[in-house]
């Protein structure tokens, strides 16, 4: 089986094999959920900021195709070209015009999720179009030819030294650079170089107003800017559901985002795009790509309202000691494991399942999204739908039918601790995956049952 | 008032100490309560992985069982949530209705109704408290570390009242287990490595005993206690607050 | 057409409309001096604030701290001199590329995050704030507000072609979580308080 077909059970158990890097791992993410927990503390009235949001996103899920119009025709009088594109492979061709007819065979792309879900780099280079990601993180991953793990942190998942060697192999830094400052440097330096040249950049959109047809860039870095104001076109994708009505909406979102992102007050950068500069192209692509389809299921709707800052992610125990690649899936965690199954639910039918429904994540999330509730009804649909494996309904089956009926109850309960305290070895042994790590619970003499007869029931 | 007793089918075959205390705890505070011996379980394991469909005719055997009394009762945080958030019945709804309404997990039951501020225990050890996913989020048993919003905690509010036990601070006060029912043995490696950070956690700031309010969870950290050859042990929280 | 398709499924699967909440209001602490937490949150955020008293201190400390830079740009008319030329408009933003150090004065600044609001009329060109190895912001106390929802309120309707909050220096930590300052936007930022 290959790794494109692993499902999440298979690709954590290889991620766990290497317990300390687990804990590397599991800690940095944690740290990162501290130093969120700090920052949304120092904002008294965080919850209400939370509930406003929620509410603004609903107001815009509930208004979507009006809102979509008024943002189209702002953005047009604005002078920015906004094409719309149903799929992935279209809004893939629709960039590839566009460079195209410009005559530009060299793109810088600053951080985009959905270009990763719509596989824009791979499409471009079979094209003959080269794509470099100037977000240190996505060079990172670009150049070890991975996906990024995480949608912020592209490249949590590796070490200081994994990250030198491969800048010792494609950037000539000297072997066994590992300190961060130098390797920082050495990508300024290659990437200027890459920013001074290209005419083409590509960016994707933090938020998208209505009200004023401009859309809005966070980044730390700078390379969203430094992409798109040197370049003769820029092209900026979005998803549909990045519309917020009102500019001034910016003020709960912008407070709400990165706090819950990575624990910083605000991104370095906020860069509104409302023109053209003078002489350039903006270009607008407004993407669907199996958002309407999720639009139409009641249960599952609000996961639209995300917006991107992973939050669910470093809160996730699972996450935490699976890593990103383990949900073979352009958006991981807890967000993805609700909006995959939208788009393949054969190939996602796993990912519902990668969580114990601790609810956490709907606790963390900026907009509210009932995220841990979303993953229960998806189990739901996915069984019902037949993904659920056939071991798996046979046994459901029978557990349906023992705890059905009171007397096969208490004759099954009976016999497995007769079992366990007789024939141990029948349990214990390798086939029981919970023998794997843990000891089977010690078999009482009796069940609750059997002692309220013999002690109360006679009693009364 | 009249309580029925509902005891999670694991905890009648596997930890029926947690249910005698239960029982005792609650006879000990004057509340007739009773233990309708047809009970199964609540259908949540089944629920869970997908199969909820399947779960009409357990859930037509909890209401037949429970629907008669003014409250329900149970020592497990995860079975009484899955009884209000999903206990629904084709031709039963309105007794359903009723029972999602009574239904009280043993630490809020005390708080909140029996409203006890003096226990007579004893426990004079040094106790980790876990506090256990659905109860805490579902139940709202103790603040969750997630929320900017004041601190509360129901089953601390009880330990404080047994004599002689200290309860140790944690570095990560409520983060899952990761029992999570099926996912136990379908997401094994996660699954263990959860319980081991979890254990670990109590370990390294001197837990004897590691409590809470799910024998679900503390069966698998046992599992785990007891492969790593630890002297520590799990016990339920009914279980300390009946101590003497 | 695409677009007919997208809009079309939108009609038919969104649910009912839900009204846009009102603004949130929350308690301001009317005592906080606005021009300490400014300070605070910028120097937390990795940007060297000083206040000063006029623009004289603000070219002494300059060439202080930057005693090697060859190219300074300004368009703030109490700075711009012989040393500090103002910026060309329309130029062409390749050619900005060795610049050393650029100042700008902010059209206002939030004391919550320290970002400050930059419109496109007063860049020069949008390239320069991000393209200049150091960038200085001269920042009136005056123009200090206390949060994004106020910023947004003396924002209004305002049009621009391009305008960008600037918090601090470019920066980044995906490498193993370590900060690095200077990413690919400028190096350093610095920050002059001042009341003019």
């Amino acid at each position: 089986m290959n790794e494109a077909t692993k499902t999440h059970p298979e690709l954590s158990e290889i991620f766990n094999q290497d317990e300390a890097r687990v804990d590397w791992h599991d800690e940095t993410l944690w740290w990162i959920r501290q130093k969120r927990d700090k920052s949304a503390h120092s904002i008294p009235e965080w919850e209400r900021l939370r509930e406003t949001a929620s509410q603004i996103k609903n107001n815009v899920l509930s208004g979507l195709a009006g809102y979509l119009t008024t943002f189209e025709k702002n953005a047009l009088a604005n002078g920015i070209v906004v094409h719309w594109a149903a799929d992935a492979a279209e809004h893939n061709r629709i960039v590839h015009d566009i460079l195209k007819r410009n005559g530009i065979g060299q793109m810088v792309k600053s951080k985009s999720m959905l270009t990763e879900e719509c596989h824009l780099n791979e499409y471009l280079e079979e094209q003959g179009i080269d794509v470099i990601d100037s977000d240190l993180g996505e060079r990172i991953v670009q150049l070890a030819k991975e996906p990024p793990s995480h949608i912020v942190l592209p490249c949590i998942h590796k070490k200081k030294e994994e990250i030198g060697d491969l800048f010792h192999i494609h950037l000539g830094v000297p072997a066994g650079t590992s300190d961060p400052q130098i390797l920082t440097e050495t990508a300024r330096q290659h990437l200027r170089e890459t920013f001074l040249t290209r005419r083409g950049a590509l960016t994707g959109v933090n938020f998208a107003i209505a009200e004023t047809g401009e859309f809005v860039v966070c980044t730390n870095e700078g390379n969203a800017d430094m992409g798109a104001h040197l370049a003769d076109v820029h092209i900026a994708s979005m998803g549909i559901e990045k519309i917020i009505p009102q500019r001034k909406h910016l003020g709960v979102f912008l407070r709400l985002l990165t706090r819950s992102a990575t624990g910083q007050p605000i991104t370095t950068y906020s860069s509104h795009f409302k023109k053209p500069r003078a002489g350039q192209e903006m270009h607008i692509i407004i993407v669907d790509n199996g958002r309407t389809v999720q639009m139409g299921r009641e249960d599952f709707r609000a996961s639209l309202k995300c917006i991107r800052c992973g939050a669910c992610m470093n809160t996730c125990p699972v996450y935490r000691r699976s890593g990103g690649h383990s949900y073979h899936t352009a958006i991981a965690g807890p967000i993805g494991a609700i909006l995959a199954p939208n788009l393949d639910m054969k190939k996602y039918a796993d990912l519902p399942f990668a969580s114990t429904l601790c609810g956490s994540c709907s606790n963390v999330c900026p907009v509210k999204i009932d995220i841990h509730q979303q993953l229960y009804k998806w189990r739901q649909v996915i069984v019902k739908e037949g993904y659920a494996d056939t071991t798996k309904k046979i046994g459901m089956q029978l557990m349906t039918f023992t705890l059905s009926s009171p007397t096969v109850f208490r004759t099954a309960g009976k016999a497995g601790r007769w079992v366990l305290k007789h024939i141990p070895f029948a349990v214990n042994n390798k086939f029981n995956p919970w023998f794997i790590h843990r000891e089977m619970p010690e078999p009482p003499a009796e069940s609750f049952g059997e002692w309220y007869k013999k002690n109360v029931k006679k009693n009364s | 008032m009249r309580v029925g007793l509902f005891i999670p089918c694991y905890v009648d075959q596997f930890y029926p100490n947690a249910g005698i205390a239960t029982y005792q705890l609650l006879v000990k505070l004057g509340v007739d309560v009773t233990y309708p011996t047809g009970q199964t379980c609540c259908g949540q394991p089944m629920a869970n992985s997908g199969f909820e469909h399947l779960t009409g005719d357990c859930n037509n055997l909890f209401i037949d069982n429970f629907a008669e009394f003014d409250y329900i009762v149970s020592p497990s945080g995860s079975c009484v949530l899955h009884v209000k958030d999903h206990l629904h019945s084709e031709h039963a709804e309105v007794q359903a209705t009723g029972i999602r309404n009574k239904v009280y997990e043993l630490v809020e039951f005390l708080v909140d109704i029996l409203k006890v501020k003096e226990l007579h225990a004893k426990f004079p050890h040094k106790v980790g408290l876990h506090q256990s996913c659905h109860g805490q989020r579902g139940l709202y048993l103790t603040q969750m570390t997630e929320l900017v919003a004041p601190y509360f905690s129901k089953p601390q509010q009880l330990l404080s009242q047994v004599e002689g036990l200290e309860l140790i601070s944690l570095s990560r006060e409520d983060e899952c287990c990761g029992f999570g029912g099926t996912f136990c043995v379908v997401e094994e490696a996660v699954s263990s490595k959860m319980g081991k950070d979890r254990v670990k956690d109590h370990l390294v700031h001197g837990a004897e005993y590691i409590t809470g309010a799910d024998m679900s969870c503390l069966m698998h950290m046992e599992g785990i206690l007891k492969r790593e050859k630890s002297n520590v042990k799990v016990l339920h929280i009914a279980e300390i607050l009946n101590a003497e | 057409m695409s677009r007919d398709k997208i809009l079309a499924a939108l009609q038919q699967n969104q649910p009912e409309l839900v009204p846009i909440p009102p603004d949130l209001s929350f308690e301001k602490d009317e005592t906080i001096d606005l021009s300490a937490k400014f300070k605070a949150m910028a120097e937390g955020i990795g940007s060297k604030v000083y206040e000063v008293a006029d623009a004289e201190e603000i070219k002494r400390l300059i060439a202080l701290d930057f005693p090697d830079a060859k190219r300074i740009l300004s368009n703030v008319d109490e700075v711009v001199s012989d040393g500090i030329p103002a910026f060309i408009l329309d130029a062409d933003p390749h050619s900005y590329e060795d610049v050393n150090i650029a100042i700008f004065k902010p059209r206002l600044g939030v004391a919550e995050n320290s970002a400050l609001w930059l419109t496109e009329d007063l860049m020069g060109v949008r390239a320069l704030p991000f393209i200049t190895q150091h960038i200085v912001m001269i920042v009136d106390v005056a123009a200090l507000v206390p949060d994004m929802h106020t910023a947004y309120q003396v924002i209004g309707d305002a049009d621009y072609g391009f305008s960008t909050f600037i918090a601090g220096p470019s920066k980044t930590a995906d490498i193993e979580q370590s900060l690095v300052l200077g990413a690919h936007g400028p190096r350093s930022m610095t920050i002059f308080l001042c009341r003019f």
